[in-house]
């Protein structure tokens, strides 16, 4: 036992430091991946059928493209994606290599969460404010994006914990967190206090995660 | 010039799927509102009341056909000039549509947002109209915070915020209860009378006809199969489909089991009256009957108010022979139809 609490106090520099690159991976990812998420998912909602933009041969495009990429498992798209990664990043290895494929990725995944929450807002609204003499630039601002705010901000915490998840396939290409630590400590050495270690802490965060998701959905939704 | 001048109009959806009929919606309707009419559209549902309002802000391009809006033909509009008309014609709904994401005062203000007007101004011109429909109290709810009629009072005063000449209201009162209802019809009419709003009330109640509008079009299967002013629609209506919402609201001359029964009650002739406000009242028709010495009693019917017109339509049981019936039918005079029940 006293083993053990010996070993942890050993470990806890690295397992904080290896948490301090988890969340900032994560949330530079999330800035990259939210924002082409939210452009993309806008894109692909006013641009449908009956869109405030209705324009179906942009959505078909941007409906396969989202189609194509978002089922490729994200650690055969990491792979994948490195030869761009070296064209862009100057190097295919690294934490920089791994926010680049996380944004990417995580833009077409949340292209389709945003789209399907933004297909949640009452068409009634939008009506609405095309009868006020509102522009389609306007209604998106105004109208579709605060109305789905609440469910806005569940679907992007869902997506927080998605990127937990794909972070912690980082070690495939020299990436570090605490993903990367559990399997080169833990799993590659035999190590099962790392691994337990670094489990522990993410599901904290994960939790920490939705649990402030749901509490700001709560107060936007007025419940 | 007609305040909105419809001519010819036909809008068609194209199938849904492929191999599946064209919906035409709306049918070769031409109809002429005038500034400071209340028109009431009625029709049931699919005839093509929404989209036939919505043709007149441009929601929906027309497939056939013009419509002039002040003189100015929206249908030839788009993008800018398009909504720049579309500023000046309020539109309030059946769901209410406020933004749940807003307050009562931010709805309110909206359209003011999108006409451009400077925010200081804005608060000045949201409080006047939350006065106007008694809401002043309600300005930092939420929508979903008020009751039905409110948040309709609500979509008034949204809709009346940028100024418009024209309110278009899609059965504004069908998701209200009668009381509700009535408030929100009183509303329409103030605005209607106040502030000389011209107003199109899309319906499927009659009731709501007869109580403010000036005019009425029929709509069928997307036709208008009759047109004019209320009260002579409602006391001559010439189609089945107008008689039939006639008989909604107008306590309607007895047929099949009702007639029936009615017969085995009461003996002697049965006649009906129906009479308007150019001729007799109520109280001339029986007296002129009763000084005739001939004995009859009420057993049908009543008097309505049409437009804050009378009407009345009551069937009467007389006897008596059929000369004095004869004579006090002739000394009733004109605007009195009465005619004998032989069915
Ligand atoms: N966007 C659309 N695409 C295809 N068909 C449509 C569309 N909008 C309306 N229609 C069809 O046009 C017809 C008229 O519809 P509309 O909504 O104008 O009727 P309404 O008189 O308003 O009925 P209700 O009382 O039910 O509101 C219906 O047959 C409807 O199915
Ligand atoms: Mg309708």
């Amino acid at each position: 036992m006293n083993d053990l609490v010996e070993r942890l106090q050993e470990l806890l520099p690295t397992l904080f430091e290896q948490t301090g690159i988890t969340l900032w991976l994560v949330a530079v990812s999330l800035l990259f991946g939210g924002i082409g998420g939210l452009l993309v998912g806008t894109a692909l909602y006013v641009t449908r059928r009956g869109g405030v933009l209705a324009q179906p041969v942009a959505f078909w495009v941007l409906n396969a493209l989202v189609n194509t990429i978002r089922p490729i498992p994200f650690i055969i798209f990491i792979v994948a994606l490195q030869p761009v990664a070296r064209a862009v990043l100057g190097t295919g290895l690294g934490t920089n290599v791994i926010i680049f494929s996380i944004s990417i990725a995580a833009t077409f995944g949340i292209a389709r969460i945003v789209e399907q929450n933004l297909i949640s807002v009452d068409p009634g609204v939008v009506e609405a404010a095309r009868a006020m003499g509102a522009s389609p630039w306007r209604i998106i601002r105004t109208v579709i994006l605060p109305e789905a705010f609440g469910p806005l901000i569940l679907g992007y915490t869902f997506a927080t914990v998605a990127l937990i998840d794909m972070s912690s396939v980082a070690s495939i290409i020299g990436g570090e967190g605490l993903g990367a630590y559990a399997l080169d400590y833990g799993y590659r050495r035999f190590d099962p206090v790392v691994t337990w270690s670094a489990l522990a802490i993410i599901i904290v965060v994960t939790q920490l995660v939705q649990g402030l998701g749901n509490w700001l959905a709560r107060r936007i939704l007025r419940h | 010039m007609p305040h909105i001048s419809i001519t010819d109009v036909t809008k068609s959806y194209p199938p849904r799927r492929r191999g599946g009929a064209t919906v035409v919606a709306v049918d070769g309707v031409s109809l002429d509102v005038e500034r400071g009419d209340v028109f009431g559209v009625i029709g049931y549902s699919g005839a093509g009341k929404s989209t036939l309002v919505r043709l007149i802000n441009g929601l929906e391009p027309v497939t056939q056909g013009s419509i002039q809006v002040d003189g100015v033909d929206v249908t030839s509009l788009s993008g800018a000039r398009l909504r720049e008309v579309r500023q000046g014609i309020g539109m309030i709904f059946q769901r209410f549509n406020l933004l749940r994401s807003r307050t009562i005062r931010a709805n309110v203000a909206y359209p003011l947002e999108v006409v451009g007007m400077p925010r200081d101004q804005r608060r000045a011109r949201v409080d006047e109209l939350l006065r106007f429909v008694g809401l002043e109290d309600k300005a930092d709810a939420y929508p979903e915070q008020l009751s039905g009629g409110q948040q309709q009072r609500v979509g008034i005063a949204r809709a009346l915020a940028a100024e418009p000449a024209i309110l278009l209201a899609d059965e504004a009162t069908s998701a209200l209860d009668p009381e509700t209802t009535d408030e929100v019809l009183d509303l329409l009419a103030r605005v209607n009378r106040e502030l000389g709003v011209t107003i199109v009330v899309i319906t499927h109640e009659m009731d709501v006809i007869a109580r403010i509008a000036t005019k009425v079009a029929v709509m069928e299967q997307g036709r208008v199969v009759e047109s004019g002013a209320t009260y002579d629609v409602f006391t001559r209506p010439q189609t089945d489909t107008a008689r039939r919402f006639v008989r909604t609201v107008v306590r309607a001359l007895p047929d099949g089991d009702a007639l029936v029964a009615l017969r085995q009650q009461h003996d002697g002739r049965l006649f009906t009256i129906s009479f308007t406000d150019e001729g007799a009242s109520e109280a001339r028709v029986f007296g002129a009957l009763a000084r005739a010495g001939v004995d009859f009693h009420l057993v049908h019917g009543g008097v309505d108010d049409i437009q804050g017109r009378v009407y009345g339509l009551l069937t009467i049981a007389v006897r008596g022979d059929d000369a004095a019936i004869r004579d006090a039918v002739a000394s009733i005079g004109s605007g009195v139809t009465i005619t004998e029940v032989t069915a």
